[in-house]
């Protein structure tokens, strides 16, 4: 069985059908892409597997666990992870505590802990402050991890984001657009990184990407989707030399 | 025992008639600028210094009185809008929610400092008998009270869907942006909206002066309050939802006030609100709206 | 680097303790040497209750991000509870002042967690006017009950907590005041500052917004409890309206003016704040305008283009700014 099993998932918005029988099955360590036009439904797919909608129809297994009616951060702790189209980043927070936030379900101690400041708080702080430099690194965010998030240009904030989703632990990682807003010389580097935490972090990715460059170069396997359906699936070479995908990018 | 009821019931129809136009105007700038405008039911209470200051200080008439409160009222929801809530159109809602209580604040404090905290007695300038209808007494003020509301509830609806400005307005809640780019002067639809809500609720401190006749720095907060659990009630941003949630608050306070206690009507009224948004957030006739991911 | 930084904190923490044990001492000697006289000794737990309000509320308002309204209200259970316990035993002071204490935050914490479950469901502008209806509901309840002497109020509550037992006082404050320090540095504090930024996010790692939700209403609650606590067994009577909105107001201009977010801001304001109507008296109908126009004109500013101006300007913005330097291209 697949690390993530997903059948039929489907929702509607009062008479809009966004999502329609949507089947999706990834492997451990996998590279998946999601294309298709904009308006297509794909952050809506992503919505839908994280929580944030539930779907009005469907299953989602992860890991042989059924993750239909969890809420959103259960899916989290489940372990599936993401990223926004529109960052959402903790703005006032230093990009350490960003990391250090979603570490919160990794390193744990009481309240009454922190309150009292055992050494309990002390060790895990620690530990946490470890565990997130070692993670910014990947992201070469490490150096700057004093700042406020607020502060870093946009391609830094699209790596917080994220090492902020990979400090949660997850088996697998959606990312909304990351390559958004980078140059080709970021976007390269995206893909080294993407690459890297798949091999070193032990996750399979699931991502939504407009730039061609980065879903050719990386992605295993493609899905595309349009008005809310998967119109074709497969080699990704093979996908968008797909007439259909060609129409539905193009128009007739 | 079905007269009392019966005499609670149209009580109740109008104190909550006032509160529908005090409500009218906190869902028209929810619906518009996205906020509560928290200093609303104090403009209630500005309305009824108005018409204090014009009938008994400047010995005005009473049809140049009515207009003179309304015209001060629309002039200061103006203001407050213009210097207050303006400059932080695009802050945090927390930042413009403090400075709505800011304001609130001032107005209250303000007429403390002109007025003084001693209530003054006022006498209703509302002279029309009673009329008595099978054993149900409906006194005058009743009667003035629900064709005044009538009527002006008749008039918003009119403009709202037949003018032109009524038309931008709607389009300006919808989508601020799009009515931007398809040339609507946002700007001053929002000072508009700010004005007409400024005008209901001096309306509706006129009504509810002429009901209580005794004037107070604080006496625009409770009613200030119950309209917006009204206008919750009803459904934030819809007009007709303002119209019933008030007047079924009115009523719900009413029977209360007689049948269980007075004391604890008020905690009636606001747990009211706390049960609606558990149930049904989004009001009677409200719209549920999402934020986007 | 990393040393470096732990030097600092442990620098900081130095500091902190050094003000606090300075301000005690100076304090005593002050009061011991008769340097006081009646006017400022009778200021002392009035400050040290309003540094527990403002750092309270700076929970919820500058750290959770939500606006409450209904911070007296919390007070004003604290105060009953602790009044009646301590009217109707007849034990040891320390014993009937201890047991107040602990009941009085414990029942306000239990409202604070009543109040905090609808809220979860709510986004800001509804939260704070149920928190304004609570406060509101409180003191209709308080009026209509029979055990709290309704609209007259308790009278003959022991007065444990004057000016001569300043040191207790001075503890308990400084113990609330470490105690919310401590929670805002730690992962419970990481996960209230992460709703306040973006909920959405803070759901999306996988914690629970709610359970935070509430627990900081709970918190917060707790504290003010306490300071209700405090200030019955200050002033030995109690009523209903002392406990209204224009109460919660005054808590949240305090927590404004010193600035959402900051504890130390928070202590100092509360400090000016109550000490400044009492040293200026005469001008009390002014003190309630000056309050609103506080509140008016410091979110005007922190919103407005001079304060970009002052921050973008060498000499001012090294006054704003500490830690906020943009990071290169």
């Amino acid at each position: 069985m697949a690390l993530l099993e997903v059948n039929n998932l489907g929702i509607s918005f009062g008479g809009l059908r966004a999502v329609d029988n949507f089947n999706i099955s990834i492997e451990k360590g996998q590279l998946y892409g999601l294309i298709g036009p904009n308006g297509a439904g794909k952050t809506t797919v992503f919505n839908l597997l994280t929580g944030v909608y539930p779907p009005t129809d469907g299953s989602i297994v992860l890991d042989g666990v059924n993750l239909n009616g969890k809420s959103a951060n259960e899916i989290c702790r489940a372990g599936i992870a993401r990223t926004f189209q529109n960052i959402r980043l903790f703005d006032k927070l230093t990009v350490l505590d960003n990391v250090k936030t979603a570490l919160h379900n990794q390193i744990k101690y009481s309240l009454l802990s922190s309150i009292l400041r055992t050494p309990a708080y002390f060790k895990a702080e620690k530990a946490m402050d470890k565990k997130a430099l070692e993670i910014l690194k990947v992201f070469g965010l490490d150096r700057i991890h004093e700042y406020r998030a607020s502060n870093l240009p946009y391609g830094m904030q699209r790596k917080l984001e994220i090492a902020r989703a990979l400090a949660t632990n997850p088996k697998i990682i959606l990312l909304d657009e990351p390559a958004a807003g980078m140059n080709p010389t970021e976007t390269q580097e995206l893909m080294d990184m993407i690459r890297f935490i798949r091999d070193n972090f032990d996750v399979a990715v699931l991502l939504i990407e407009h730039d061609m460059n980065l879903v050719l170069g990386i992605c295993e396997q493609v899905k595309v989707l349009e008005y809310g359906r998967i119109i074709a699936e497969g080699d990704p070479i093979k996908v968008v030399n797909d007439p259909k995908v060609i129409t539905a990018y193009l128009g007739e | 025992m079905f007269n009392n009821i019966l005499e609670q019931l149209i009580n109740g129809l109008r104190t909550g008639s006032i509160y529908a136009l005090i409500a009218l105007g906190y869902t028209m700038v929810y619906g518009i600028a996205k906020m509560i405008n928290f200093a609303h039911g104090d403009i209630i209470m500005v309305g009824a210094y108005a018409l204090y200051v014009a009938i008994v200080l400047l010995h005005l008439p009473v049809i140049p009185a009515i207009i003179f409160t309304c015209v001060v009222c629309s002039v200061l929801g103006i203001l407050i809008e213009r210097i207050a809530y303006k400059p932080l159109r695009n802050a945090p809602r927390l930042a413009v929610l403090i400075t709505a209580i800011g304001v609130s604040y001032f107005l209250q404090s303000a007429s403390l400092l002109i007025f003084k905290a001693t209530p003054i007695p006022f006498q209703s300038i509302i002279n029309i008998q009673s009329i008595n209808i099978g054993g149900v007494t409906i006194s005058g003020i009743t009667i003035v009270t629900l064709v005044v509301t009538t009527i002006s509830m008749i008039a918003l609806t009119l403009f709202i869907n037949k003018t032109k400005a009524g038309s931008a307005m709607r389009a300006v809640s919808e989508d601020m942006g799009a009515a931007q780019l398809v040339g609507i002067n946002v700007n001053r639809t929002i000072t508009l909206t700010f004005a007409i809500g400024s005008f209901l609720a001096a309306v509706a401190g006129i009504l509810y002066i002429c009901q209580y006749q005794s004037l107070k720095p604080t006496m625009g907060a409770l009613p200030g309050i119950k309209a917006f659990v009204a206008a919750v009630l009803g459904g934030i941003g819809s007009i007709p939802g303002a119209m019933l949630g008030g007047i079924i608050l009115g009523i719900i306070e009413s029977l209360s006030k007689a049948f269980i206690s007075t004391e604890l009507s008020d905690a009636i009224v606001f747990s009211v609100l706390v049960i609606v948004l558990l149930v049904k957030p989004s009001g009677f006739l409200g719209k549920k709206k999402n934020e986007k991911v | 680097m990393e040393n470096l930084k732990k030097k600092f904190a442990g620098k900081q923490a130095f500091i902190n303790l050094a003000i606090i044990v300075l301000t005690y001492v100076l304090l005593t000697v002050l009061m011991s040497a008769g340097l006081l006289n009646r006017q400022y000794t009778s200021l002392l737990v009035p400050i040290a209750i309003n540094v527990i309000l403002a750092v309270s509320l700076n929970l919820i308002t500058g750290f959770l991000g939500e606006l409450s309204l209904g911070h007296a209200g919390f007070m004003s259970i604290g105060a009953y509870v602790g009044a009646l316990i301590t009217i109707n035993m007849d034990a040891p002071e320390i014993v009937e002042l201890t047991l107040a204490l602990l009941a009085g935050g414990a029942v306000a914490a239990f409202f604070g967690f009543v109040i905090g479950m609808p809220v979860l469901r709510l986004n800001g502008d509804y939260l704070a006017i149920v928190t304004l209806g609570f406060g509101e509901i409180i003191k209709s309840v308080l009026i209509s009950m029979k055990i709290t002497n309704g609209a007259k109020g308790l009278q003959r509550i022991p007065l444990y907590t004057t000016y001569k037992s300043y040191t207790l006082v001075f503890i308990l404050m400084v113990i609330s005041i470490l105690a919310i320090m401590n929670i805002v540095k730690s992962r419970h504090g990481r996960a209230i500052c992460s709703i306040r930024d973006n909920s959405i996010a803070t759901q999306s790692i996988g914690i629970n917004v709610s359970r935070f939700k509430v627990m900081t209403f709970v918190i917060s609650a707790f504290f003010a409890g306490i300071a209700g606590v405090l200030y019955a067994h200050n002033v030995g009577i109690l009523k209903p309206t002392t406990f209204d909105y224009n109460k919660s107001i005054e808590i949240l201009v305090i927590v404004v003016l010193g600035g959402m977010g900051s504890i130390r801001g928070s202590v100092i304001a509360a400090i000016i704040l109550t000490a400044l109507p009492e040293l200026l008296r005469g001008a009390d109908d002014f003190r309630m305008l000056l309050y609103a126009v506080v509140l008016i004109i410091i979110m005007l500013f922190n919103h407005s283009k001079i304060k970009e101006g002052l921050l973008n300007n060498n000499i001012f913005g090294k006054l704003f700014k500490s830690n906020e330097e943009k990071v290169g291209e």
